[in-house]
């Protein structure tokens, strides 16, 4: 189909043409679903809505919280829903668990799915495309320093680095070390150093310098 | 529910080879390696029966197990400490000690 307007021609947009074999596939599963009285459409609406509420800023809210409130810390790492509750978060009713790992001067955490996508999408919404890709599922896994580097960040051969796999039931999220020269900023300051990519692990926390000379 | 846990933190492991027909979630590049339980994870349904329609029960203990890179990649070409950490369910792993290397 084309169309005439503004003086030009293009192709009308029509959308079935773009259906991928995937993208049917899971509309055949929902109709399955349904029709078997397993899930409704608005369950499955209501689920897609709750990982697309949520963003990166969650989570780098959450590590803000980290990083001044000591207690709200360790309760975060040695069990995160009732901690994330704290913060609004309500994670329980979700069915895989989440597990925070603390990145320090000693021990630097890179979060990966080799076997598919699994990421902390409760907190985070989605994952990047790079993410899901099989150059970043293959190769974090096998040369995590050299994937690090191709994002920008050098780990000291003095630090371990240790890469999670998350194949099963559990989903990782990285709590970065905070910056130096941050003593002065408040928490919603801080916030907006917290990128998604230092919550993966592939990169540390932006420091307030670089955040100046990129403003 | 009786439920033993089979294994402890600080326990060596080596995960199973096998690539049985239907679901399973450990990774090829990790079966036959040795590591090291640093803590059991919870039980969880079984996703080789989840997976084909099934209850997923009984549910089966999920361990995270810390294998040191340059056992798991020949050619690994970062410091010795580096690990990659994995999270296996329990009729993956075996105790390292019954075969001597």
């Amino acid at each position: 189909m084309t169309e005439a307007h503004d003086g030009h021609q293009h192709p009308g947009i029509d959308g079935d043409d773009g259906q991928t074999y995937y993208a049917r596939r899971a509309q055949a599963i929902e109709a399955l679903l349904v029709a078997k009285g397993i899930c409704t459409t608005g369950e499955v609406q209501l689920a897609m809505e709750q990982v697309e509420a949520r963003s990166p800023a969650d989570g780098a809210r959450v590590v803000a919280h980290a990083w001044v409130d000591a207690g709200f810390k360790t309760r975060l790492l040695s069990d995160p829903i009732p901690a994330l509750a704290e913060l609004g978060y309500a994670l329980a009713e979700t069915t895989t668990q989440l597990e925070v790992v603390e990145n320090t001067d000693e021990v630097h955490h890179l979060v990966v799915c080799t076997l598919c996508s699994c990421y902390p999408s409760t907190l985070l919404g989605r994952p990047p495309d790079w993410y899901k890709s099989l150059a970043y599922r293959s190769r974090a896994v096998a040369d995590p320093r050299g994937v690090m580097r191709e994002f920008g960040l050098n780990v000291a051969e003095e630090v371990k680095v240790r890469v999670l796999d998350s194949t099963a039931d559990l989903r990782y999220l990285v709590l970065p070390r905070r910056p130096a020269g941050t003593e002065g900023l408040s928490e919603e300051e801080l916030a907006k150093l917290v990128t998604r990519d230092c919550m993966i692990g592939v990169t540390d926390a932006l420091s307030p310098v670089s955040m100046a000379s990129s403003a | 529910m009786a439920q033993t846990n089979r294994y402890r933190p600080g326990d060596r492991v080596r995960v199973r080879v096998d690539s049985p027909t239907h679901h399973f979630r450990t990774p090829t590049y990790i079966q036959g390696k040795q590591g090291q339980v640093v803590a059991l994870c919870g039980t969880f349904s079984n996703p080789e029966s989840l997976a084909h329609g099934g209850s997923g029960l009984p549910k089966i203990p999920l361990y995270r197990v810390e294998f040191p890179q340059t056992e798991v990649w020949a050619e690994y070409h970062g410091p010795a400490a580096d690990t990659v950490l994995v999270d296996i369910y329990e009729h993956w792993l075996d105790p390292a000690n019954q075969e001597v290397r």
